[in-house]
């Protein structure tokens, strides 16, 4: 039982990433009919920004310190950030430390505006073609993206801390009755499954309840008939696309206290995410999310010890045989529209 | 000749001129010049021309004709290495039997995820494919470790039985004692050229494995594998079934890479996981399209201008750079280096992706359409010549020989 709820709770961060990048790999699908493969990439700039954001604020200057002295007994040079000096010492440090979750704040800009840079540039002249070359153009363009952020963060991974105040971890089985460290989970973790929830919760909102949201929705079951309406249903689904890059790039921001952000993440959870969208059902908002749940958790569930000794090597193929299996049995995916994609 | 039509023969003769000399062609600078980093002319890069020739040819009999894109084609690549290197451990180190082998397990490995694969088209076929290729890395990496010995890559160790192998048997990949590794140099003037019994085996096959492209391009088969990328719905109701068709194709090219990561084996004894995973596959996608999807030679051309580029760009340093650019100003000179700096070297793969996108956006055919629309430029402009013949009253330019 214990080891149940500790692997459903391990499933539920790595699976609430695939489920964000699902998810704005179907609006973008959803919306304009384009096979991004570019999605990738750009959720590992996502958590590029973090890292720049990272830099910035330990951007520091040179200043002498009255009150130490170094080895020769000259008054020692200390490296004072800006913000600290700005904001006081205690404010400074603390902002330092919320570095991560503050770069959402540089992230959604950045995002936005490379997502519209992308769609008006880029895109846009590829509705008409075939998948194939939406796919072919795309995976150029990650493969273009991924080199110019390794030119400039270098090829190692760069860590990136969560803040003091979420570094530990949360006994959740003390809560629930049990022992105590049997069910641990680190709060950054929680956090991130959170922010994840939120953000989902906050797309699936908008694109409910909301005019603009609602003109969307009409558009992905109906564009013409849209755009005969006299709705400029092009430029909706442009913002659509920079909103669905800003949502890989929040779950990269927010990830790289989990996995250190290298250049070529991006390609690791494309693969996935992919793997996600398919199983969900090509153009399905909700199945894509809880595709991306599922498989997070059974691919935790699959790396138990237990079930490992009965089926080695399971947990390196778990998602991929589940994909196979479910595109054999019901290819429209568990929630998947009709006459998407099937041509 | 070999039932092909005059133009063909005529074609087939052509490339089989420029593969073999090959050595020659590509050493058109002296040693010892400025320019002579830009010879291919060595055993290394040669073989990789030929065996990824081999590769993107295989591919481009599925890709091209049929129009499904798989994203796994890489996994046969590896079970050809895997093989090879078995034979090499348990019978000799001749190349012989590991190639066939490999030929055969690779078409049987391409029987199996093809029959399930092609249940499903479009994307979900590229899904499917790479979730396979996948599957089959990741488990050469973990649970297979005692087939594929790992991390460590499968290599041929002292204590392997090699049971063929006699006293006097050479130590390295070998045809019947004619040794891979070794080759022939020929200095005339300042040029040295190389020639590499192992390229030249490759050669041969490559030659071979074009002809048979051919012969499948311009066989009933090959039309019927064109009428299922133009309309397979048509194709249906015409009362035919395709499945067996586009199984066929992809058994086909799946031994075709069989085939070229058996020969990657028998040019070096070692084979790892790495070869099959996606990047591998990506790269197959890349030259095919590069050099021109449904088009003979484009998949070749393709295979050879990425393996060139990935050698030579990423061989040109800063130095290098400088001693191009010395004739200039010293801060032109320094602006220019820091210019070009992220596209060369370590950089190359940059290069690389905007080339990719370029053909893709503005050339979907490729280098061979590119080719195609130049010579076109210049028939144009013959033929309005003040006098020149009418091209109204001329029969059409013949089509290229892959249309």
């Amino acid at each position: 039982m214990e080891a149940i709820l500790l692997q459903i709770l391990n499933g539920l961060d790595k699976g609430s990433a695939y489920a964000l990048i699902a998810l704005g790999l179907t609006l973008i699908f959803g919306t304009l009919g384009v096979v991004n493969f570019a999605h990738g990439a750009l959720f590992m700039i996502g958590a590029f920004c973090a890292v720049v954001m990272q830099r910035l604020l330990g951007l520091s200057f040179d200043q002498v310190d009255p009150s130490k002295t170094d080895f020769l007994g000259n008054p020692l040079v200390v490296q004072m950030p800006y913000v600290e000096k700005w904001f006081g010492p205690e404010i400074g440090a603390a902002i330092i430390d919320w570095s991560v979750p503050l770069a959402i704040f540089l992230a959604i800009p950045v995002m936005i505006a490379l997502g519209f840079a992308m769609e008006r540039g880029l895109i846009k002249h590829f509705y008409k073609r075939p998948h194939a070359d939406q796919i072919l153009v795309t995976f150029g363009l990650a493969i273009v993206l991924q080199e110019i952020i390794k030119y400039f963060f270098g090829a190692n991974p760069i860590q990136s801390a969560s803040p003091e105040a979420f570094a530990g971890s949360f006994d959740f089985g003390v809560l629930l009755g049990f022992d105590p460290n049997v069910i641990i989970y680190p709060y950054w973790r929680m956090v991130y499954f959170l922010f994840a929830a939120l953000i989902i919760g906050g797309v699936f909102a908008f694109l409910q309840f909301t005019t603009f949201g609602m003109v969307v929705r009409a558009g992905m079951a109906d564009r013409e008939t849209v755009g005969l309406l006299g709705i400029n249903i092009d430029r909706r689904f442009t913002i659509m696309f920079g909103l669905a890059a800003a949502v890989a790039g929040l779950a990269g921001v927010m990830y790289t206290p989990i996995l250190s952000p290298n250049y070529h993440m991006g390609m690791e959870f494309l693969v996935l995410s992919f793997v996600v969208v398919v199983v969900g059902g090509m153009g399905s908002l909700p199945g894509a999310v809880l595709a991306g749940f599922l498989l997070g958790i059974l691919q935790s569930f699959a790396s138990m010890n237990e079930i490992k000794s009965v089926i080695p090597g399971i947990d390196q193929v778990i998602i991929y045989l589940i994909a196979i299996l479910i595109l054999l049995t019901r290819p429209r995916g568990l929630m998947g529209r009709k006459g998407v994609m099937e041509d | 000749m070999f039932g092909l039509s005059a133009k063909d023969t005529r074609f087939l003769l052509i490339v089989m001129f420029l593969t073999l000399a090959t050595p020659i062609l590509l050493q058109p600078f002296p040693e010892n010049s400025a320019m002579a980093q830009f010879n291919a002319g060595y055993p290394d890069l040669m073989q990789k021309f030929a065996i990824f020739g081999i590769f993107a040819i295989g591919f481009n009999i599925l890709f091209g004709l049929t129009g499904y894109l798989s994203f796994g084609h890489a996994a046969f690549l590896g079970v050809g290495s895997y093989t090879v290197v078995w034979m090499y451990k348990l019978l000799s180190y001749n190349i012989l039997p590991g190639l066939i082998l490999s030929i055969i397990i690779s078409g049987l490995f391409a029987l199996l995820i093809g029959f399930i694969s092609l249940r499903r088209s479009g994307i979900y076929f590229s899904i499917l494919t790479l979730a396979f290729a996948q599957m089959s890395y990741n488990l050469a990496y973990s649970v297979l470790t005692p087939i594929t010995n790992g991390e460590t890559g499968l290599q041929v160790y002292s204590n392997d039985p090699q049971m063929l192998a006699g006293a006097n048997a050479p130590t390295s990949p070998h045809l019947f004692g004619i040794v891979m590794r070794e080759s022939s140099e020929f200095a005339v003037g300042g040029w040295v050229f190389t020639f590499n019994n192992g390229y030249y085996f490759c050669a041969i096959i490559a030659i071979l494995a074009f002809y048979l492209s051919m012969r499948i391009f311009r066989s009933p088969f090959g039309m019927m594998l064109r009428a299922i990328k133009t309309n397979q719905t048509r194709l249906n109701y015409t009362g035919l079934n395709p499945r067996p068709y586009t199984l066929a194709a992809f058994v086909i090219s799946g031994m075709y890479a069989g085939l070229a990561g058996g020969l990657l084996a028998a040019m070096d004894p070692l084979a790892g996981a790495e070869r099959m995973q996606w990047t591998a596959s990506g790269e197959v996608v890349l030259m095919t399209i590069l050099g021109g999807a449904g088009t003979l030679m484009g998949p070749v051309l393709g295979a050879g201008f990425i393996k060139y580029f990935e050698n030579i760009f990423s061989k040109i340093n800063d130095n290098v750079l400088h001693s191009w650019f010395a004739f200039m100003p010293d801060g032109m000179e320094d602006f220019l280096v820091a210019l070009v700096h992220p596209f060369v070297g370590k950089g190359w793969h940059l290069t690389l992706g905007i080339l990719f996108m370029m053909v893709v956006i503005f050339l979907p055919g490729g280098l061979v359409e590119g080719m195609q629309r130049i010579s076109r430029l210049f028939r144009r402009k013959k033929a309005t010549k003040p006098g020149g013949p009418d091209h109204e009253h001329h029969p059409k330019p013949a089509p290229h020989v892959a249309e």
